[in-house]
């Protein structure tokens, strides 16, 4: 389980979280959504203990991320998988050894058990055949399962995934989401699925959590969340992917007349 | 592992190589031209041999026909015993033959000059050269021209 | 008057920049110090780093170490025969080489070839999230990408600044015993006997070795640091080259003032 308590984090000026609250369970998917430059993958950093927050907690499986020392901390990355954004596969290297990259980091185990292990994640993505390919001949899918082969290599009990549907073709997105959900069910995991595709993540999620302008404006089940729409415009112009709405407010915070430098607003209403 | 295993070999070259390198540099250069002379060995005593050291050329009339193979030092004369090897070739040196220490230039390296006599018999192995003439010591020369000077 | 304010305002600015670049450079020092030992854990991927960044630079430097010595023969043998001294010319060439040509030479070619491949190596590792990847595997990617590459270009710069000097050497006797006929005893000769093993080859070895610390720090910190856009990698790689060549050049002037001078 995970938990973020009264969380702020900024960079600079700009503050991304302001005084949050979430709570991510173990046997869920748990999809965390919001435009695009809302500190969503500040969030799977902040989980992972890449980036420490300027105050608040976080918490996960009772051990405090945001206080831990670098050996505990590694510790508890071991238990965590990532899939990033554009797979972060080590180019240097074929899809199979990445995949045994972390198998042979914190395991001795024989070369013979790790070739067996490699072998069934690869098959539990569909990409037996391509282990001695490397990444650079890959397709986009095809590299971010075999990243997600990689991230599941140490049986991890938490999986973070970061934009896993962006750049898809419907093909691979669909293979990606039926991937998300099965191993969540079958490993009883805790997944934590950040994204800006409503529909994809309302789709496999337990859970939702939409998060905009630093703090949360909706959470609960997917359809707890479509029924909160109403009550904040935000939530239903993210939702319904309107062009105007709260969320594009901020910009007209200035008039343009000012930073065109003009006197008098030439606007068509005077 | 194939791969791998011949960077590491090609390495384990490398730093061999780089460290032979050094090690050439450090301590054996002088052996590196150290061409063996195939011919006879003479000798010649020197009162001094300033700057002569083992493989500086003996030259005839401006070439190259030796080299120095060895110097010691004589207990009982305390002169310098310079042992030459003569290339093969020039074995027609007469026995009256004058040995010079020369420097090539103002400040180059110092050689053997031989001047040759008239005898009709050449030097053969292990003959010696009697008349020499040591090397000339450009300090000494400065001061005796001061000293000549002064005396004027 | 504004004009000149400006300008002074420009120059505290590079100052001040200049600072702050040095003083984050020392803290990644420190960093990289605690990992220096433990890297050797993995000799396999040292070894790797300088099969990268020394075998792969051996044809650009020996090719080039080949064209200085017989640089140096030709003006070498030029200007020592006006004295009637060429048979000095061996030691010339490779007191020049040894003692300050192989390691600064060797260097700058190094920090161009290799030194800018590291950085833009670790700088694309940053940018496509492979660095932050092994630090959620719970791999420390101080200890795994950024110590095996310092290593590698620490220990490949001295072997490299060394068969750079013994090339140049033989580039030497090449053009001034085989093409301009001077003596090949005394070429080697005067060598031998004037030249210092420990004072002149030691003190280009310790050279090019502290030559070798400066590239690898400027070239891991670059890549480590590089901002994770095309632009901000191309500054890196650019970044990295221009720091380590005046590091060198500055660097060759203390320590030659240190051992040579007086």
């Amino acid at each position: 389980m995970i938990e973020l308590a009264r969380l702020r984090f900024s960079r600079g000026e700009q503050v991304i979280f302001d005084e949050v609250d979430m709570r991510f369970e173990r046997g869920e998917v748990t999809a965390v959504l919001g435009p695009s430059g809302t500190g969503k993958t500040t969030l799977l950093r902040l989980i992972g203990g890449q980036v420490r927050p300027k105050s608040g907690v976080v918490r996960v499986d009772g051990t405090e991320v945001s206080r831990a020392r670098r050996k505990r901390l590694y510790a508890l990355r071991r238990r965590m998988g990532v899939l990033f954004q554009n797979g972060a596969l080590f180019t240097d290297l074929t899809v199979g050894e990445n995949v045994a990259f972390p198998l042979r980091a914190h395991s001795a185990l024989d070369e013979a058990l790790i070739r067996r292990i490699v072998l069934f994640k690869l098959e539990a993505v569909g990409l037996r055949s391509a282990r001695d390919k490397y990444p650079a001949e890959l397709s986009g899918g095809m590299a971010r399962r075999a990243a997600l082969a990689r991230a599941m290599a140490l049986d991890p009990e938490i999986m973070l995934y970061d934009e896993p549907f962006a750049g898809q073709d419907p093909v691979s997105m669909g293979v990606l989401l039926r991937l998300i959900r099965r191993l969540n069910d079958a490993l009883g995991l805790t997944s934590v699925v950040v994204t800006h595709d409503v529909n994809e993540a309302l789709s496999i999620s337990d859970r939702v959590i939409v998060i905009a302008g630093g703090r949360v404006i909706g959470q609960g089940t997917p359809d707890e969340v479509r029924a909160q729409r109403h009550r904040e415009p935000a939530l239903a112009q993210f939702l319904d992917g309107a062009a105007d709405g709260p969320l594009n407010a901020t910009d007209s915070a200035v008039p343009l007349s000012t930073d065109l430098g003009l006197r008098f607003d030439p606007g068509v209403d005077r | 592992m194939n791969v791998q295993r011949g960077i590491e070999v090609v390495v384990g070259l490398f730093v061999l190589a780089g460290i032979a390198a050094l090690m050439v540099m450090a301590l054996q250069w002088s052996n590196f031209g150290a061409s063996r002379v195939n011919g006879y060995e003479i000798t010649a005593r020197f009162d001094n041999i300033g700057g002569l050291t083992t493989q500086s050329p003996v030259k005839l009339a401006g070439l190259t026909i030796g080299r120095v193979e060895s110097i010691e030092l004589d207990p009982d004369t305390f002169q310098a015993e310079v042992h030459m090897i003569i290339d093969g070739k020039y074995d027609s040196l007469p026995t009256d033959s004058f040995a010079n220490i020369y420097t090539a230039g103002l400040l180059g390296s110092q050689y053997v000059e031989i001047s040759p006599g008239g005898a009709l018999e050449s030097l053969e192995d292990g003959d010696r050269i009697t008349m020499t003439q040591s090397a000339i010591i450009l300090e000494n020369i400065v001061s005796k021209f001061l000293f000549d000077k002064a005396k004027e | 008057m504004s004009r000149l304010l400006e300008a002074l305002a420009r120059l505290g600015r590079l100052m001040i920049g200049g600072v702050r670049h040095a003083g984050a450079m020392a803290l990644f020092a420190l960093d990289l110090a605690w990992v220096l030992i433990p890297t050797w854990s993995r000799p396999r991927d040292v070894a790797q780093q300088v099969y990268a960044a020394g075998v792969l630079s051996l044809v650009i430097i020996l090719v080039a170490g080949g064209f200085v010595g017989l640089v140096l023969g030709l003006q070498g043998y030029n200007i020592l025969s006006t004295f009637n001294a060429s048979e000095s010319l061996g030691v010339m060439v490779a007191l020049s080489l040894v003692r300050e040509l192989g390691p600064v030479v060797a260097a700058l070619l190094f920090a161009g070839r290799a030194g800018s491949a590291i950085t833009a190596e670790i700088a694309l590792m940053k940018t496509t999230e492979q660095l932050a990847a092994l630090e959620m595997m719970a791999v420390d990617p101080m200890r795994r990408v950024i110590g095996p590459r310092f290593w590698g270009a620490l220990i490949s710069v001295p072997l490299l600044a060394a068969l750079f000097s013994l090339v140049g050497v033989l580039g030497g006797y090449l053009i001034g015993v085989v093409v301009l006929g001077v003596d090949a005893a005394s070429y080697w000769g005067q060598i031998g006997e004037q030249m210092a093993a420990w004072e002149d080859v030691g003190g280009g070895a310790l050279k090019s070795v502290a030559f070798g610390a400066v590239i690898a720090l400027i070239a891991v910190y670059e890549g480590y640091t590089a901002e994770p856009t095309a632009s901000g990698m191309a500054r890196a790689t650019t970044q990295t080259v221009v720091l380590s060549s005046l590091g060198v050049l500055g660097l060759d002037f203390v320590m030659t003032a240190f051992m040579f001078g007086a």
